[in-house]
């Protein structure tokens, strides 16, 4: 399982200002090992972000994503106080869950 | 985490199923069949936009896209797009050059702003594209970015 993802919530006026630090490699699968076999293919390709059992964001990534991929977006109808949980899924089918509640 | 007649349902075994059912369960079934592995393959914007079933996209002022002029590294190039279209429902980021124009996808439901930043390889000087698609049709804006270290090898 891969390293927890840093995510930070905070109240900005009515909205909901959402920074996510992600820890993965994002192998694009074109890198060349110094003996010239390419490294796999292994980046998340899929994320979403809920809060209070409703979908507020989710993305379809390609390889072209950088390596512990950063991520910041805004949304409406969450207060401080409320959790919201960030889920990724990468390529070989590892997915992992993280929380972090607004301030 | 609001008791609704489907998470009580869900929740008929114990609290931590109905957490569990909410945080994972639920977004990975909602994101597996939404995958366009055709989009992720294409070469050019069309190609992207008739993946997803789209027509033709319009250059648009309204479409706000932050880049910086000369990346030094490739491989960490920051991208902020900001739409002030009405009725946004997705933001793509597209890199005219890469082995496969489409970066990323963001599917924007409603409540939530048309604004996402984040972080991109580009493999050589191109143009950086964000494509936004509205409720009135696909509207892109973009910016030439000069990379003086690519974004693939070492």
């Amino acid at each position: 399982m891969a390293d927890p993802m840093r995510i930070r919530a905070t109240m900005a006026g009515d909205k909901v200002d959402v920074k996510i630090l992600m820890a993965h490699p994002m192998e694009t699968g074109q890198r060349k090992n110094p003996d010239g076999t390419t490294v796999p293919a292994h980046y998340i390709d899929t994320v979403t972000v809920s809060c209070k059992g409703r979908t507020v964001l989710t993305a379809d990534w390609g390889p072209a994503v950088s390596k512990n991929p950063y991520l910041a977006f805004r949304f409406t109808g969450a207060a401080a106080g409320d959790t919201i949980s960030v889920t990724w899924k990468d390529t070989k089918g590892d997915t992992r869950t993280d929380e972090a509640a607004i301030a | 985490m609001k008791a609704t007649r489907r998470h009580f349902l869900a929740s008929v075994g114990q609290w931590a199923a109905a957490l569990a059912a909410v945080t994972v369960l639920r977004p990975l079934a909602a994101l597996a069949a939404e995958r366009n592995h055709r989009a992720f393959e294409a070469k050019s914007m069309d190609a992207v936009l008739s993946a997803y079933g789209g027509g033709s996209a319009k250059e648009s002022a309204d479409v706000v896209l932050t880049t910086p002029e000369i990346a030094e590294n490739g491989a960490v190039v920051p991208v902020t797009v900001e739409s002030k279209l009405a009725g946004t429902q997705s933001i793509s980021i597209l890199i005219e050059k890469n082995p496969s124009v489409l970066a990323a996808r963001f599917v924007l439901p409603e409540g939530t702003d048309p604004y996402v930043a984040t972080r991109v390889k580009v493999a050589e000087t191109c143009n950086v594209i964000a494509l936004v698609q509205t409720s009135s049709g696909y509207f892109y804006a973009q910016k030439p970015v000069k990379v003086t270290l690519g974004g693939c090898g070492g």
